[in-house]
C-alpha cells in the first residue's frame, strides 16, 4: 500500500515537472502546433491531438486553431455594372491549412483577418462591378419565365434583364478569385457568401417611390378591372333583357297574327256563303254605330226609305 | 533550586516538545497528502451526464469516447476532460426581431433590425422579412471540434440562404403564395451548408414569420388590397342588378305571351261566334229573303233615324244642298 503510494506520488511529481518545464505538451482536437527552436521552425506542424514531447526551454510551441473559422467583412458600397450603388456584406469560411506558413506570414488571426479583408473585399468588388444588379440578386430566371408564360406580374423595367449566371455563381466567382491568393498565408478559403445586399440610402428612397407607384398602378388595374367587369355584366344584362322582351314580343305577335288569320278564315268561310247578305247586314249594323246625336242625315226621295214620300208605286 | 527553571530552560523544553510532536505528526504527512490526492482525484473521476446530454471525453486533448446519460468514471488530474453537450435541447435563433421575454404573451424587443430583415426580392423591391430557425446538436463531436463558432455559422448562413431565396421570388410571392415553399427550401439549403461546414448542427425547422413591405410603402400595399375589395364589390353590385332585372323581365315576357294567347282566344272565339250568328241568320233569311231584307232595313232605319240631330229629305232634282245648309246656319229649319 505504502509502496504503491510512493510510486504514485513520484509519478505525479515527475509528470508535474514535465508539464512545467515544457517537455510534454497537450494538443487539443481543435488545435495544431508549430514547434520552433530559437525562433526556427522544427519539423512539420503537429496536427494530431494528444500528448506530445519537445525539448524543454529551448523549444517553443505555437498553437493555432485547426477548426473552420469565420470571417465577416464590413459592408462595402459597390456600384454594379448598370451603375446601381449597393451595400454588399460578405462572409467567408477559412481554415489554417499550413500552420508553419501561417506563423511565418501573418502569425496571428488578427493579421489573417486583415489579409482576408483585402483579398475577399477586392474580389467581391471586382466581381460585383463586372455584373448587373439582377445577377447579384437572382439565381434564376424563374420570375421572367413565369411572366412569359403569361402570368400577370408587375415588374420594374430594370428588373427585366435576364440573369446569365446568378448569385450562386457570382459567389463562386468571388471565391475562385480570392482562393488563389489565400495559400501564401497558409490559409485555405473554404467558402465566400454574400450575406447581405441592399441599396444605398438614396437609391432605397427611389426604390420605395417606385414600389409605391407600382402598387398604385396595380390598384388602379384592379379598380378598372372591377369597372370593366361591371360594365360587362351590365351589357350582358341589357342584351338578355332585350332578348327576353323581343322574343316575347315576337311570340305574342305570332300568336296574335295566327289568331287574326284564323278569325279571317272563319269570317270569310261564313260570309262567303252570301256576300250580298253580309254586306247588307253589316251595313245596317254600322248605321247603329255611326248615327248619333250630332249626325245630320240628308236623304233623297229616291232612296228606299223615303220613296213613298214622293209617290206610291 | 533544582527545580528552578530559567526562561531558557523553559524555552528549550517547549522546543523539544514541539520537535517531538513534529516527529509524531511527520509520520502522517504522506498519508494526508495521499488522502487529499484521493479526494481531489475522486472528485475528478466521477462525473454525471444529464438525461438530455452527451459527454465528450478528451484524453490529453484527444477525443477518445462519448458517454451516454448516467454516472461515469474518467481519469483525474486533467488527463481526461469531459464536455457535456445538450443534444436533446432545441435552440432557437430569431432574425429581424428579438423576443425580450417569452411567455403566454411574449414581449418582443421594440428595436428593429433592418440590416437583418430588409432584403431585395427578385423584382428589385424591398421587403422586411422575419423568420426563426430552430436547431439542435446532431453531432457533438463535430460541434466541438470542426468549427469554432457553430452558432455564428447558423446565423450567417440563415441570412445567406434566406436572401438568396427571396431574390428568386417576387414581392407578392414572398408576401403570400410562396411563403411555405421558401421556408421549406431555406431549411433544406441551410442544412446543406451546415453539413458542408461540418458544424454538427441539425436544423429542426425554419419558419417565415412576419413578412411586410417597408413602412413607407405599406399604405400603397394596403391600397392594392382595398382596390381588390373594390373590384369584388363592383362585380357583386353588377350581378345584383342583373339578378334584379332578368327574372323580372322573364316574368314579364311570359305575361306578354299569355296576353297574346288571350287575345288569340278572344279573337277566334269572337269570329266563330259572329260567323255562327251570321250563318244562323242567313239560313233563316234564305227562307224569305225579300221580306226579311225589307224588314231588317226598316227596323234599322226606325232605330237609327230618330237619333240623328237633323234630317233633310230632298228631291233628287234639287241640284245643290248648299242653300239649305246656309239656311240651317242661320238657325232656320225646314
Amino acid at each position: 500500500m505504502k509502496k504503491f503510494l510512493h510510486i504514485f506520488i513520484t509519478l505525479a511529481i515527475i509528470g508535474g515537472i514535465a508539464f512545467l518545464t515544457g517537455v510534454v505538451y497537450v494538443v487539443s482536437e481543435t488545435k495544431q502546433v508549430v514547434i520552433t527552436q530559437f525562433g526556427r521552425p522544427v519539423g512539420d506542424p503537429v496536427t494530431t491531438a494528444g500528448l506530445h514531447f519537445k525539448l524543454p526551454f529551448i523549444q517553443q510551441a505555437h498553437y493555432f486553431d485547426k477548426r473552420l473559422l469565420g470571417w465577416d467583412g464590413d459592408p462595402n458600397q459597390i456600384p454594379t455594372r448598370d451603375k446601381k450603388y449597393i451595400w454588399v456584406d460578405t462572409t467567408a469560411r477559412w481554415q489554417i491549412k499550413d500552420a508553419l506558413r501561417f506563423l511565418q506570414s501573418v502569425s496571428s488571426e488578427r493579421n489573417a483577418h486583415a489579409r482576408l479583408d483585402d483579398i475577399v473585399n477586392s474580389a467581391t468588388r471586382d466581381v460585383i462591378t463586372a455584373h448587373l444588379l439582377v445577377e447579384t440578386i437572382r439565381d434564376s430566371n424563374r420570375i421572367l419565365d413565369q411572366k412569359e408564360e403569361g402570368k400577370t406580374i408587375a415588374i420594374a423595367e430594370e428588373a427585366l434583364e435576364r440573369v446569365k449566371i446568378g448569385r450562386h455563381e457570382l459567389e463562386k466567382e468571388i471565391l475562385d478569385r480570392a482562393m488563389v491568393l489565400a495559400p501564401q498565408y497558409g490559409i485555405e478559403l473554404v467558402d465566400v457568401r454574400v450575406k447581405r445586399i441592399n441599396y444605398v440610402k438614396d437609391v432605397r428612397k427611389k426604390v420605395y417611390e417606385r414600389m409605391i407607384s407600382e402598387r398604385k398602378r396595380a390598384a388602379e388595374q384592379y379598380r378598372s378591372e372591377g369597372r370593366g367587369k361591371s360594365a360587362e355584366i351590365k351589357g350582358q344584362m341589357e342584351k338578355e333583357l332585350k332578348l327576353i322582351t323581343s322574343e316575347a314580343y315576337r311570340k305574342a305577335q305570332g300568336i296574335r297574327g295566327t289568331a287574326d288569320a284564323e278569325a279571317i278564315a272563319v269570317y270569310a268561310e261564313a260570309y262567303n256563303k252570301d256576300p250580298d247578305f253580309y254586306s247588307f247586314l253589316k251595313t245596317l249594323e254600322t248605321y247603329h254605330d255611326t248615327v248619333d246625336g250630332n249626325t245630320t242625315i240628308i236623304l233623297t226621295t229616291d232612296g228606299d226609305y223615303y220613296k213613298y214620300l214622293k209617290k206610291l208605286d | 533550586m533544582d527545580d528552578f527553571r530559567s526562561p531558557e530552560d523553559l524555552f528549550r523544553e517547549e522546543a523539544k516538545k514541539v520537535k517531538q510532536m513534529g516527529k509524531d505528526y511527520g509520520k502522517y504527512i504522506p498519508i494526508m497528502i495521499a488522502a487529499l490526492v484521493i479526494i481531489f482525484g475522486l472528485q475528478g473521476t466521477i462525473y454525471s451526464i444529464g438525461p438530455d446530454e452527451v459527454g465528450v471525453i478528451q484524453r490529453f486533448g484527444k477525443y477518445v469516447r462519448g458517454t451516454e446519460p448516467g454516472l461515469h468514471f474518467k481519469l483525474p488530474f486533467g488527463v481526461e476532460k469531459v464536455t457535456p453537450i445538450k443534444v436533446k435541447k432545441i435552440f432557437k435563433e430569431e432574425f429581424g426581431f428579438r423576443t425580450a421575454r417569452a411567455g403566454i404573451k411574449s414581449v418582443y424587443a421594440v428595436r428593429q433590425f433592418p440590416e437583418e430583415s430588409l432584403m431585395l426580392t427578385g423584382d428589385l423591391n424591398i421587403l422586411d422579412v422575419r423568420w426563426i430557425v430552430q436547431y439542435r446538436v446532431s453531432d457533438p463531436v463535430k460541434l466541438l471540434f470542426m468549427t469554432r463558432d457553430p452558432l455564428g455559422n447558423v446565423r450567417a448562413m440563415s441570412e445567406v440562404v434566406m436572401r438568396r431565396l427571396c431574390g428568386n421570388y417576387t414581392v407578392d410571392e414572398v408576401l403570400t403564395t410562396k411563403r411555405e415553399e421558401i421556408s421549406r427550401l431555406a431549411q433544406v439549403e441551410l442544412q446543406k451548408l451546415l453539413d458542408k461546414y461540418r458544424t454538427g448542427i441539425g436544423v429542426v425547422t425554419l419558419k417565415l414569420l412576419d413578412v411586410n413591405p417597408p413602412d413607407t410603402v405599406k399604405p400603397a400595399f394596403n391600397e392594392v388590397n382595398e382596390a381588390k375589395q373594390e373590384r369584388e364589390r363592383m362585380i357583386n353590385e353588377a350581378w345584383e342588378a342583373y339578378n334584379k332585372a332578368i327574372p323580372r323581365a322573364k316574368g314579364e315576357a311570359l305575361r306578354t305571351v299569355s296576353q297574346a294567347e288571350g287575345y288569340s282566344l278572344d279573337k277566334v272565339n269572337r269570329a266563330k261566334g259572329e260567323a255562327d250568328r251570321f250563318l244562323v241568320t242567313w239560313r233563316e233569311y234564305k227562307k224569305a229573303p225579300d221580306i226579311t231584307k225589307q224588314r231588317l232595313y226598316l227596323e234599322t232605319m226606325a232605330a237609327v233615324l230618330p237619333r240623328a240631330e237633323r234630317k233633310f229629305v230632298m228631291d233628287p232634282q234639287q241640284s245643290s244642298i248648299l242653300p239649305l245648309l246656309r239656311l240651317d246656319q242661320k238657325g232656320g229649319t225646314e
